[in-house]
C-alpha cells in the first residue's frame, strides 16, 4: 500500500494537483458550517439577511454550509448545534440570534473545544467564556446616516417616523444616526420615535406606523426584527419609507427611498478564508471580536428608489465618500440630547467603533421620544 | 369470541395502523416531491438523524420519554371510555407545578426535592385531566371539547405566572422562573445524554399495562370503557373509575411536564410547551391505547421529532416539514379508523360468528 502511494504520489503529482483544483471536493471533505437563526429564513429583515450571507458561501469550493431556521433561544438551540456537529460533522457554527449565546453557545463550546463558535452582538467575557467562542458584528451607524441624508432631502414636511423595538444602545445609535443625516441636509427637521416594546410585532409595527402617518410624518423607517411592515405601511399611505436590516424596495416599488443593510456575505466569506487557511479563534489566529464598518463592507446602503434624483444621489455619494476618507464624522459635537443636556461636546467627536457608544442612553434634540420607556 | 374472530380482531388491530402509516407515508413522499426534495432521500435523513448513530438513538430515545408519558394520558382515560387531548395543557401545569415544589424545597436534599417534584407534578397533571372526564361524566360535557380548550388555559396559566408572581427578574429575554440549582436537578443515565425521564416513560408504561392487563381494577375499567351501561348494570362504581383511570393519565403527563422542568431546562418558562403533549395524542392514537404499543411508537415518533433539523440541513425544507408530517400521519390515522369493521375478511369471520351463535340458540 505504501509504495503505491509513494509511486503515486511521484509519477502523477502534476495530474493529481490538477485533478484537485477541478474537481469539487467531495462533500465530506469540505468545511462544514452551520448556521441557527432564531426567525423565519424570508423575513426580509435580521434573518434574511444572516441567510444571504450564508448563501453566498455556496461559491467558495471548500466550503458545505447548512442551516436551521426559527430555532427558538431556548436548549432546543443547543440540540440543533450538537446535531449539526454529530450528525453533519460541522466544524464552524454560526449562531446568529441574540439570545442564542448565554448559555446555550457557551455550553455546546465547552462540550466541543474542536469546534469554532461564532456569535453575532453577544459580549464575552474573558476569563470566564470558552476559548472556542468568537464575535462578530458590524457599526451601521453610517449607513444610517447616509439614509437619514436622504430622508432628509426627499422629505416635503421635514417630519419623519421611526419605528423602533426596544430602546437599547444599539437601537439608539441608529436612531440617532439617522437623524443626523437628516439634520445635514435640513437643520429644521424633526422626528418621532415610536417603541413596540419588542422584535417582531408586526401588528403594532403597523398601528405606529399608521398613527405617525396620521401625525403628518412623511417618510418612515424602523429597527424591528424586519421593517418590512412599516415599508408596506408607508407605501399604502403614499408617503416615504427607508430600510433597515435587508433590501426592502420591493415592498414599495413608489416610495422607497433606501435603507441601511447588512452585506453579512463579507463577514462570512472572510471567516471560511481563515478557518479553510487554518486559523482559529481558539489559540488567537482568529481575533475574538471581528467588527467592521461601512469601509469594511459590512454594512451597505439599499439601492435607491425613483424618488430620490440623480442630484440628490450624487450629494449622498459625496457624504458616503467623506465618511469613507474620515474627513466627516457621524458623531460631531456639539450635539445634544432631547433634555438639553450635551452629550458630545464642541470640537470633539466619537468615532463609530468607540465603545462608549454601546452606553448611548439618549435622543438627540428634534427626536420626540422616551429612552425611558 | 372464538380464537378464530379473536385472531381477526386481532389482526385488525395491526392492519389498520399499518395501512395509516404506508398512506401518511405515501402522502409525505408526496409532499416533499412536490417540493423537490427526493422522498427517498428525505427518509433516509428521517433514519440517520433518529437511528442512524448512538448519538442518533439517544435523540430519539431523549423524545421518546415525554411521548411515552404523554401517550399515556390519551390512552388510560380512553380505555375507560373518555377522549381527552387535553396532554399539553397537563403537560404544562405539570411542569409549573413541579417547578414551584421544587423551587420550595431547594433546602431539602435533592432526591427529596425531586420526588416533591414528581409528585406535585404528577398531581397537577392527573387533576387537569381528571376535570374533564369528571365535567363529561358528572355535566355531560364533551370532554375532547373541555380538554382541548384547558390546554389553553393552561399555557395561559403558565405565561401568566412566569411573567408575574413566578418571574425571575434575570430572564430578561426569555421570561421564565427562577431556575432549579444544577444539583437539584433530574440527572442522566451514566454513559449517556439522555435523562431518567426515559426511565420515569418505560416503568409507567409496563405499570399501566399490568394495571389493565393483569388487574381487576383494569378489568373494570375497560368494562367501563366497553359499555358504560352494562358496567352499571353490574354495580361497578363508574365514576370513581372513569375519574382514577383520567387522574393516572394526566399524573403521567404531569409528570412528563416535572422532567421537561427538572431534565432539561431547569425552569419552567413557554420554553416548556414544545408540543410534546399534542404528539403524545398522535402516539396514543397509533398505539390504539395500548401501554406496550406506546413504547414502540414513542420511540419511531422520537424519532421523527428529532429528524426535523436534518430535513433542513440536507434537504433545505422548510423548518415546518416535520410538522406537516406530524399532521398527515394524525389524518391518515383518524381516517383509518373508518375502516374498523369494515374490512371484510374480519367482517365475514364475525358475521359467520353470530350465525353460528344464533343457529346453536335456536
Amino acid at each position: 500500500m505504501k509504495r503505491t502511494a509513494g509511486e503515486n504520489s511521484q509519477t502523477s503529482r502534476r495530474e493529481f494537483l490538477a485533478a484537485m483544483a477541478a474537481a469539487p471536493l467531495a462533500a465530506q471533505d469540505r468545511l462544514a458550517i452551520g448556521f441557527v437563526y432564531n426567525g423565519p429564513k424570508n423575513d426580509l429583515g435580521y434573518n434574511q439577511a444572516h441567510v444571504e450571507g450564508k448563501l453566498a458561501l455556496k461559491a467558495v469550493p471548500y466550503v458545505r454550509a447548512f442551516d436551521e431556521a426559527n430555532v427558538p433561544e431556548t436548549v432546543s438551540v443547543e440540540e440543533s448545534m450538537r446535531d449539526m456537529i454529530h450528525q453533519d460533522g460541522a466544524r464552524v457554527i454560526f449562531a446568529t440570534s441574540y439570545g442564542f449565546l448565554d448559555p446555550f453557545v457557551l455550553r455546546v463550546a465547552r462540550e466541543s473545544p474542536d469546534v469554532q463558535f461564532f456569535h453575532c452582538g453577544g459580549s464575552y467575557r474573558d476569563g470566564s467564556d470558552p476559548a472556542n467562542v468568537g464575535i462578530y458584528f458590524g457599526f451601521i451607524d453610517e449607513v444610517e446616516y447616509l439614509a437619514g441624508m436622504t430622508a432628509g432631502l426627499v422629505s416635503r414636511t421635514g417630519r419623519l417616523g421611526f419605528v423602533a423595538a426596544k430602546p437599547i444602545p444599539q437601537v439608539l445609535r441608529n436612531i440617532n444616526s439617522f437623524m443626523l443625516g437628516a439634520r445635514s441636509v435640513n437643520p429644521s427637521v424633526t422626528m418621532q420615535v415610536v417603541f413596540t416594546g419588542d422584535w417582531v410585532l408586526p401588528v403594532r409595527e403597523a398601528e405606529a406606523s399608521s398613527s405617525l402617518a396620521d401625525q403628518g410624518v412623511d417618510v418612515l423607517t424602523g429597527h424591528t426584527g424586519s421593517p418590512r411592515v412599516i415599508v408596506q405601511v408607508a407605501e399604502r399611505r403614499n408617503i416615504f419609507a427607508t430600510g433597515y436590516q435587508f433590501n426592502q424596495s420591493m415592498l414599495a416599488p413608489r416610495g422607497f427611498l433606501t435603507g441601511a443593510e447588512w452585506a453579512w456575505a463579507v463577514v462570512y466569506r472572510r471567516y471560511a478564508e481563515m478557518i479553510h487557511a487554518g486559523k482559529s479563534v481558539a489559540n488567537g489566529t482568529i481575533p475574538r471580536r471581528v467588527t467592521g464598518t461601512l469601509k469594511d463592507e459590512f454594512c451597505q446602503l439599499s439601492p435607491f428608489g425613483p424618488a430620490v434624483t440623480a442630484e440628490k444621489r450624487e450629494a449622498i455619494a459625496r457624504a458616503k465618500q467623506r465618511l469613507l476618507d474620515g474627513s466627516q464624522a457621524v458623531y460631531r459635537g456639539p450635539l445634544r440630547d432631547n433634555t438639553g443636556k450635551t452629550v458630545v461636546p464642541a470640537g470633539s467627536s466619537i468615532r463609530i467603533e468607540d465603545p462608549a457608544l454601546d452606553q448611548m442612553n439618549w435622543l438627540l434634540e428634534g427626536i420626540h421620544g422616551e429612552v425611558g420607556t | 369470541m372464538t380464537s378464530q374472530a379473536a385472531l381477526s380482531s386481532r389482526l385488525e388491530a395491526v392492519i389498520i395502523p399499518f395501512t395509516a402509516i404506508v398512506a401518511a407515508l405515501t402522502l409525505f413522499g408526496m409532499f416533499c416531491a412536490w417540493v423537490g426534495a427526493s422522498p427517498a432521500g428525505v427518509y433516509a435523513s428521517i433514519y440517520k438523524a433518529g437511528f442512524g448513530s448512538w448519538y442518533s438513538w439517544q435523540n430519539s430515545l431523549l423524545r421518546a420519554a415525554p411521548l411515552m408519558l404523554c401517550g399515556l394520558a390519551t390512552a388510560l382515560p380512553a380505555r375507560a371510555g373518555i377522549i381527552t387531548v387535553g396532554n399539553e395543557g397537563a403537560f404544562v401545569v405539570g411542569g409549573l407545578a413541579s417547578a414551584a415544589a421544587g423551587l420550595a424545597t431547594l433546602q431539602a436534599p435533592a432526591w427529596l426535592c425531586l420526588l416533591v417534584m414528581a409528585v406535585a407534578g404528577g398531581v397537577a397533571g392527573g387533576l387537569w385531566i381528571a376535570l374533564s372526564a369528571g365535567l363529561q361524566y358528572y355535566r355531560g360535557i364533551n370532554a375532547v371539547i373541555s380538554s382541548l380548550l384547558l390546554n389553553y388555559i393552561g399555557i395561559a396559566l403558565l405565561l401568566q405566572l412566569v411573567e408575574g408572581p413566578m418571574h425571575d427578574p434575570g430572564s430578561l429575554n426569555f421570561p421564565a422562573t427562577y431556575p432549579i440549582p444544577e444539583s437539584h436537578q433530574l440527572g442522566h443515565i451514566p454513559g449517556s445524554r439522555i435523562h431518567y425521564g426515559l426511565v420515569f416513560g418505560v416503568i409507567a408504561c409496563i405499570v399501566s399495562w399490568f394495571l389493565l392487563e393483569r388487574t381487576v381494577w383494569g378489568m373494570k375499567v375497560k368494562i367501563v370503557g366497553g359499555n358504560g351501561r352494562a358496567a352499571k348494570l353490574v354495580g361497578l362504581p363508574l365514576g370513581t373509575l372513569v375519574l382514577t383511570a383520567s387522574f393516572l393519565g394526566g399524573a403521567c403527563a404531569g409528570l412528563a411536564g416535572m422532567v421537561e422542568v427538572a431534565a432539561i431546562h431547569g425552569r419552567a418558562s413557554q420554553a416548556i410547551s414544545a408540543g410534546y403533549g399534542y404528539v403524545g395524542i398522535l402516539v396514543a392514537f397509533l398505539s390504539r391505547q395500548s401501554p406496550l404499543r406506546i413504547l414502540v411508537v414513542s420511540v419511531i415518533l422520537g424519532a421523527v421529532l428529532a429528524s426535523g433539523g436534518i430535513l433542513q440541513r440536507d434537504h433545505e425544507l422548510p423548518d415546518a416539514t416535520i410538522t406537516v408530517f406530524e399532521g398527515i400521519a394524525f389524518l391518515a390515522i383518524l381516517a383509518s379508523e373508518a375502516l374498523s369493521g369494515r374490512i371484510s375478511f374480519v367482517r365475514s369471520v364475525i358475521k359467520r360468528e353470530a350465525r353460528e351463535l344464533a343457529d346453536a340458540k335456536s
